[in-house]
């Protein structure tokens, strides 16, 4: 399906993204060669509340929002004139928030007349494992793990998913937040926790791995996470003092063996020989070594994306819009955003 | 030279093109659709109908506030957008001012635009032959008509437009002391028109005060300039007028939230995680 698309040609897609605190643009050439990337973070302001504020969020993006999308052309090199594609996060995410790139975007190409492409976000940090990994190409197993989502998919081809498990309860990324409130690390969760585990003892604390039944790809978190809020009220009922870093490595191993062990006999299962980590949480140490290690011992082969990639970003848009775009995949001047939209479904 | 109207502030989109003091067209909608699906399919339309070329406009009124806070952001995503693209300034415009001047040639009667502001509250202003007599804000509406019943209006009458109109109304029998009026259909809602005819009159006066031309500065681009003000402006500086702000934000100065993460926060930050917009804001 090339859509009569001249494929000789380089295609420029400048990529939107504005689904939760970040304000994002980006220029990236063929879906693979990131030219620009720019990120202007909101998360000092939403760290004052502990946790992103919708309404914040959306006055941010914005009077952010033409800053650094002017910013993404000039670090790129080039003017409107080069641009190919508009795309632009469509949903999932905060609807206040998402509107602001949507209606940018259509804006832009209405007054540039150039073509528009919706894109789906974790379709996105699918896609960011093609920037970091030049080769890397469908099929394979890729787990998606945020703050908001953990899915584990198999990518059929550019643009084409089959979800294969998904959490029952709270997303990974939500796991890490609630511990690192719960002892006192505070916002983000993620990085909190990856930092205050290192030189922990990953064996000090047995918390349980949740298995969901009959459902042998499927996630839980919420009992680990009820584990361990158990395990500090009783500490300091006792008056014993936690080992923060005994603590954070237990559930950090536990989160992480829940996600390889899934991941991994998935991909095994299944006769895939790829496997790729995608979302925020997939930046987090632990994970991908032992999903590296785990992998390197079934014969599969591991990519993640790099850090920068790895959380929200434009460039990642960019390339699954240029996916998209080849296969076909237009928006107009009506595309809305979407706030919850399953991997896989389109904009209309 | 050619102001292109943008409006939506409240339940209407409307849009409007203005070339050299006359409406060219303007299409409005009040049909409680979201702005986000028809703002744009109607701008597109109505220039293509009205045979002209976007890239041809000069400048932009957007109208700013107070208003839903989403409205308003999907009208100045678009505005600023549209800008960026064409390079040229856009010009911020009350929105209850532009619904004012909606009445204009309506002798020395008291103006009175009122938008319902939710949380028993009103987006008011009051404007006398284009004189400003109230300043916009957000009050009940009882606070409102008290300020109304202060002004000396001698013969003259109140008229209400606005969204706030049909929610009021009974107060408005009970309380005020002076005669009244309300707008009329074609002039009770916000227009793309008023806002595209109060920017061209601002942006006259400015290329005036500033010596240079509709053409110049069409020629320079927006980018070029380096003289604009609050109100004639780089797109990228332009953000809406909301009046109020946000709840987490008045909550935390006024001590409620001491603790971000054991009081009502909590449930929003766990709603952005998860990708869900909890309805925290008034609109």
């Amino acid at each position: 399906m090339m859509n009569n698309i001249d494929t000789k040609k380089d295609i420029l897609v400048l990529g939107i993204e504005s689904s939760c605190d970040e304000t994002a643009a980006a220029v990236v050439r063929n879906g693979r060669k990131v030219l620009s990337n720019v990120i202007s973070s909101q998360i000092d302001i939403h760290t004052i509340y502990g946790g992103v504020v919708p309404e914040i969020a959306s006055r941010l993006h914005c009077e952010n929002i033409n800053g650094v999308i002017r910013l993404a052309l000039e670090e790129a090199g080039v003017t409107a004139n080069d641009i190919d594609v508009i795309a632009v996060t469509a949903g999932p995410g905060l609807v206040g928030a998402l509107l602001i790139g949507v209606s940018e975007a259509k804006a832009l190409s209405y007054a540039w007349n150039k073509p528009l492409v919706g894109v789906h976000h974790i379709e996105g940090h699918v896609a960011a494992n093609f920037i970091t990994n030049k080769d890397l190409e469908p099929p394979f197993v890729c787990l998606i793990v945020s703050g908001g989502h953990t899915h584990l998919a198999v990518v059929k081809d550019y643009g084409e998913f089959e979800i294969i498990g998904k959490s029952q309860d709270d997303a990974a990324g939500e796991a890490y937040d609630k511990v690192a409130r719960a002892v006192g690390l505070g916002y983000p969760g993620g990085p909190k926790v990856d930092r205050a585990s290192v030189g922990g003892n990953p064996e000090a604390i047995k918390f349980p791995r949740g298995f969901v039944k009959d459902r042998p790809y499927d996630f839980t978190f919420s009992g680990l996470k009820s584990s361990v809020l158990n395990y500090i009220n009783k500490a300091k009922m006792m008056g014993e003092e936690i080992n923060i870093a005994d603590l954070c490595a237990s559930f950090q191993e536990a989160v992480v063996e829940s996600l390889v062990s899934r991941s991994v006999g998935c991909a095994k299962e299944l006769g895939y020989k790829k496997l790729a980590l995608a979302g925020g949480v997939s930046a987090n140490s632990r994970l991908r070594s032992a999903m590296k290690e785990a992998c390197a011992r079934e014969g599969i082969e591991c990519c993640y994306p790099e850090p920068v990639f790895c959380t929200d970003n434009a460039a990642m848009i960019a390339a699954a819009g240029y996916y998209e775009y080849l296969n076909g995949v237009r928006s107009d001047a009506s595309l809305n955003a979407v706030p919850s939209l399953r991997l896989g479904e389109h904009f209309s | 030279m050619k102001i292109l109207g943008i409006e939506s502030s409240g339940l209407v989109a409307s849009v409007a093109l203005v070339e050299n003091g006359s409406l060219k067209a303007e299409y409005t909608i009040n049909n409680k659709m979201t702005h986000s699906q028809t703002l744009l399919p109607m701008l597109e339309d109505m220039m293509k109908l009205a045979g002209d070329d976007i890239k041809t406009v000069d400048v932009i009124g957007i109208s700013a506030g107070p208003g839903s806070f989403t409205g308003l952001r999907i009208g100045a995503a678009t505005a600023k957008g549209l800008a960026l693209a064409l390079n040229i300034p856009v010009i911020k415009i009350s929105s209850l001012a532009a619904m004012a001047f909606q009445l204009s040639h309506g002798g020395a009667n008291i103006i009175c635009p009122i938008m319902d502001a939710r949380r028993g509250q009103v987006y008011c202003a009051a404007y006398q032959m284009g004189i400003c007599l109230i300043p916009e804000q957000a009050m009940s509406m009882e606070d409102f008509i008290a300020e109304l019943n202060k002004l000396d209006i001698g013969e003259n009458e109140y008229v209400f437009l606005g969204d706030g109109v049909p929610v009021q109304e009974g107060l408005i029998a009970e309380k005020l002391d002076g005669e009244y009026d309300f707008a009329t259909a074609e002039n009770n809602r916000q227009r793309g028109a008023s806002v595209a005819v109060l920017a061209e009159k601002i942006y006259k006066r400015w290329l005036r005060e500033n010596n240079i031309t509709a053409e110049k500065v069409k020629e320079l681009g927006a980018d070029a300039i380096n003289f604009f003000d609050e109100t004639v402006m780089n797109s990228d500086e332009f953000i809406p007028e909301y009046l109020r702000k946000p709840q987490a934000e008045r909550e935390k100065e006024s001590g409620l939230l001491e603790d971000p993460g054991e009081h009502s926060l909590k449930k929003i930050a766990k709603g952005a995680v998860s990708g869900r917009e909890k309805k925290t804001d008034a609109h």
